[in-house]
């Protein structure tokens, strides 16, 4: 739709558009501010948490681990200098391998991932039938935005709590 | 010529100083939109509800995903 409309505008004289081709979903991908009636509607985004232990692929597992420890959780997530998730470290990866492989030779790569702007009904509801206890969420270049957890989503989002 | 752009160029062009206009139809615009974005439904796109554009500054186009 939004070529034609460019196209439209230069039609009638204007000289300088642009089509952000990827448009509203992409914008709401990388969970950016929106305006409008629904704007303030509960989404993934609005409920993520940052505190996820991460490592970088070269890093021994041995650290990952300590920090694993450390943290209210029992995996790591793999990350690139940009924040591109790589993969996840389950704790039973990280304790049946030897502290001194690195991260990326133990990660499982490419876990599934969902975008901020789902909402959270939908996303409850898919953590609750494929028995999943959170959910990853990146933008669509796969940078890492945070995780979503459904500890977090029971009664925020309509459904019976359990 | 049409430029198409993604993510970054559109928000440099914003703090340029582009007007943003989403294409959707009203009750989509009004549902939800980006930032300072103004409606013109591609079907209504004419002489009449494009003067009030500035031809002086870039125009830039959206819609749900470009389809």
């Amino acid at each position: 739709m939004s070529p034609r409309a460019a196209c439209r505008l230069e039609s009638l004289g204007f000289a300088d558009v642009y089509d952000y081709a990827a448009g509203k979903v992409d914008w709401l991908a990388h969970n950016l501010p929106i305006e409008g009636a629904a704007a303030s509607s509960p989404t993934v985004g609005s409920c993520l948490r940052h505190d996820v232990p991460t490592a970088r692929p070269e890093e021994a597992l041995a650290a990952v681990r300590a920090r694993v420890d450390a943290s209210p959780y029992r995996f790591a997530l793999v990350v690139a200098g940009d924040r591109t998730l790589l993969g996840r470290l389950r704790h039973a990866a990280l304790e049946a391998a030897p502290g001194t492989a690195l991260a990326h030779e133990a990660m499982e790569s490419g876990p599934s991932t969902l975008r901020p702007h789902v909402a959270l009904a939908a996303v409850e509801s898919h953590l609750r039938d494929h028995h999943l206890t959170y959910a990853i969420i990146t933008d669509p270049e796969g940078h890492l935005l945070g995780t979503v957890h459904r500890d977090d989503l029971t009664g925020t989002t309509g459904s019976p709590s359990r | 010529m049409v430029t198409r752009i993604e993510l970054p160029r559109l928000r440099a062009l914003l703090d340029a100083g582009a007007q943003l206009i989403e294409v959707l139809p009203a009750a989509e615009y009004a549902d939800q939109h980006l930032p300072g974005a103004h409606n013109i439904p591609l079907k209504t796109i004419s002489p009449h509800t494009a003067a009030g554009l500035d031809r002086a500054r870039p125009i830039i186009v959206y819609c749900w995903d470009g389809l």
